[in-house]
């Protein structure tokens, strides 16, 4: 009874989180890493805009995926940004990727009892060339993975790269193996369908998908020069380098 | 249950109440049903009703049917579209289906609208709103064209354009926007693609195709799938496996072919 | 947690070319605890007719003895066997009846309909649990691990596949499925129906 009286004890609540839904997904290969977000953005059964991106290019060898509340989402990035700023103007170079991570960990847990609410996944290139993805928890539980989905249809999606990444479940043919790492095209056909399948089934998924490849230095760009509506975002061509291809998205 | 009679009366059977409520009181929370997230409309035009629906059916975030049927046969010439609980917008319309048609049998008569509005709506108030069924019922009897929405209580209203479900919203603005007296059926069959298509392109629960169905005095026509906007694109690539993939520990045919085989025993009959 | 995750279990059915087939996970539990890994949930109702009924475990056998009757109840007064689309409709009506006081069960049903011309053709239905039903021309979903159903069947899933490609796909659409899910797997079973026989496969899958 919310009257100003003091014959009862009075309770207010604030919930200050939202969930905005889309998905996340990022895979490694040998010597690339793909990183892919829709672009919806929702609350409840509104759409709030169909184009806010969840993927972002950090440095020419590291892009951060971010899903859950868009506000914390981009305040985080924000922040994260700003910390690897610091660090080239103090080193004069950019943070390497695990370096990232761990960053990343410290900056969610330091927000251990008011946490962003985000499942991060980070993507890109490690020192040695190798391709790599992090995924963690809101408060900063961490892990190296080949493969990671995350937000509103990761459990259609993370089974589905189980069998297609992982072959798990599958037995090989007769004096064969399954492969460790899967070559970019397949990855990128893997990561498109996923997509159309997430958002087959699940409301909070659609307009549009943004995916991000990170290449190795010195890796060709072979098997990606076919691709419709790419666009190469790297500051240097004799580095490590980073292109996005943007697709739609069914929009209902 | 009574002891496995044959006899079944008819209508609920409320026997797993008290095991269900015990549940309850125990602070397990009973599971959710399907329900039509659902955009359906109906607009009165020139001579007669459209009835639109979007296609697309939920259970929470996720999409449990991706081209279900809205729009419900009443009779010939009468069409009710259901939002809510989909079970029960289903079971609603069949039964009232059936009575209505033992009606016509019965008076010797075309069913009107108001009989199948009145009959719905006494349904739905008896049950206080437990079936969860929200309708937008139109059709064509010998009164002329009507167009009635009857919320989950039982309440009713009659006006020439309607919306219901999560989308009635975006479908709304759509009718506000361009709904005229004395529209022609092209114009208005158009207005309801319009409304249908607001609201499955902005709101999360409605999705997939457009219904229609078109309803005059001397002819009904059901439009499914009217407009398919939302086809899925072609995949990728296969992912047909090699045969042998699973590895499975047991295996047991059953053929459905019964083979006779004959075997002669003793003699051939005499026949000569 | 809701009464449908208390016991776990998951059910699929999908559509091939002159084909069809349904699988479920084996595992019976309480809550977090494996119970028993041979507890089946797919039970034939005719040679044509099989039904899935992933669920409350205690109403997984009163809804098969309940069907089992009113079927053999509707054999001797129609003198024939039932078609799956029938079928579909009997378990949908048995449900609603509970309307008010469901049995926690969501029914998957496959089977070959019989046509004019003689042939069989594939037909798989799901209902929730108060009987709304859902005829698809792909596939049907059910239990514990659906949302994971969903997702691994709209990508892995093809039109047309012959009776040992759509043994392949369900069964790695159900293993990868329930892999991810804590309630449903303790092995898998799979049967295919073809217009002269049966196939009843059980996988070898993970026990955790």
């Amino acid at each position: 009874m919310p009257d100003g009286s003091f014959s009862h004890p009075q309770q207010r609540q604030f919930n200050p989180y939202s969930d905005n839904g889309g998905t996340i997904l990022a895979i490694a290969g040998a010597d690339f890493t793909v990183i892919a977000g829709d672009t919806r953005q929702s609350e409840g059964y509104s759409i709030q805009t169909r184009y806010a991106p969840k993927v972002f290019r950090l440095t020419d060898r590291a892009v951060l995926a971010v899903n859950g509340f868009a506000a914390d989402g981009n305040m985080f990035v924000k922040k994260v940004k700003q910390r690897l700023e610091w660090y080239r103007h103090a080193h004069a170079k950019d943070m390497p990727l695990r370096a990232i991570a761990r960053l990343i960990q410290t900056m969610l847990y330091a927000q251990r009892f008011f946490p962003y609410y985000v499942y991060n996944i980070l993507g890109g290139i490690e020192e040695d060339g190798s391709g790599a993805v992090y995924s963690f928890d809101p408060v900063g539980s961490y892990e190296r993975e080949a493969c990671r989905a995350a937000g509103a249809a990761q459990s259609l999606v993370q089974p589905f790269l189980d069998n297609q990444i992982y072959f798990k479940n599958q037995a090989a043919a007769p004096n064969q193996s399954h492969p460790a790492h899967l070559p970019l095209p397949d990855v990128l056909s893997i990561v498109i369908d996923s997509f159309t399948s997430a958002t087959e089934r699940h409301i909070e998924v659609g307009d549009g998908l943004e995916i991000y490849v990170v290449l190795a230095k010195g890796r060709s760009a072979q098997g990606l020069e076919g691709a419709r509506g790419i666009q190469e975002l790297s500051t240097k061509s004799d580095g490590d380098r980073v292109f996005v291809i943007r697709r739609e998205l069914k929009k209902d | 249950m009574a002891a496995a009679s044959v006899y079944t009366p008819a209508g609920f059977d409320f026997s797993n109440e008290v095991r269900n409520s015990f549940l309850t009181e125990r602070g397990i929370p009973l599971p959710k049903a399907t329900s039509t997230g659902t955009t359906i409309v109906g607009c009165l035009f020139k001579d007669g009703i459209v009835l639109g629906a979007d296609t697309r059916a939920t259970e929470g975030p996720i999409v449990a049917d991706k081209n279900c049927e809205k729009i419900h046969y009443i009779s010939e010439s009468i069409r009710c579209c259901g939002a809510g609980t989909a079970a029960d917008t289903e079971f609603t319309t069949a039964l009232i289906s059936s009575n209505i048609e033992l009606h016509a049998l019965t008076t010797g008569r075309k069913p009107r609208v108001v009989t199948a509005m009145t009959m719905l709506k006494q349904m739905l108030f008896q049950y206080q709103g437990q079936i969860g069924a929200a309708l937008v019922l139109g059709g064509v009897d010998a009164t002329g064209p009507h167009l009635f929405t009857i919320h989950p209580h039982g309440s009713t209203d009659k006006l020439p354009y309607v919306t219901m479900g999560s989308g009635s919203l975006a479908a709304m603005a759509v009718f506000e926007n361009g709904w005229r007296p004395n529209m022609e059926r092209a114009e208005a069959l158009e207005l309801v693609t319009a409304a249908v298509s607001a609201g499955i392109f902005n709101d999360l629960g409605s999705g997939s195709n457009v219904d229609a169905c078109v309803i005059t005095a001397t002819h009904t026509e059901m439009l499914r799938n009217f407009v398919k906007p939302n086809e899925r694109v072609q995949k990728e690539r296969s992912y047909t496996f090699r045969r042998g993939t699973t590895k499975f520990k047991k295996e047991d045919i059953r053929s459905l072919v019964v083979s006779e085989d004959v075997i002669h025993t003793g003699e051939a009959m005499d026949t000569s | 947690m809701s009464i449908m995750q208390y016991n776990g279990g998951s059910v699929i059915a999908m559509v091939g070319k002159d084909c069809v087939a349904i699988a479920s996970d084996l595992r019976l539990g309480s809550q977090a605890m494996g119970i028993s890994s041979h507890f089946e949930k797919i039970f034939p109702m005719t040679d044509r007719v099989y039904v899935g009924l992933p669920g409350l475990a205690t109403d997984v056998t009163t809804l098969h003895h309940q069907f089992r009757y009113r079927l053999n109840m509707y054999t001797i007064k129609e003198e024939r066997e039932i078609e799956p689309e029938t079928f579909a409709h009997l378990v949908s009506s048995t449900l609603y009846e509970k309307r008010f006081g469901p049995y926690f069960i969501e029914p998957v049903i496959a089977g070959l309909q019989k046509t004019a011309s003689g042939d069989f053709k594939p037909y798989i239905a799901a209902t929730d649990l108060i009987g709304c039903l859902n005829f698809a021309k792909d596939f049907v979903v059910a239990g514990t691990a659906s949302d994971k159903l969903f997702g691994v069947a709209e990508g892995l899933w093809e039109p047309d596949l012959e009776p040992e490609d759509l043994f392949e796909t369900i069964a790695q659409t159900l293993l990868n499925a329930v892999d991810r899910d804590a309630y449903s797997g303790w092995g898998a079973v799979v049967y295919v129906l073809t217009k002269d026989k049966v196939i009843k496969r059980e996988l070898k899958g993970r026990m955790d």
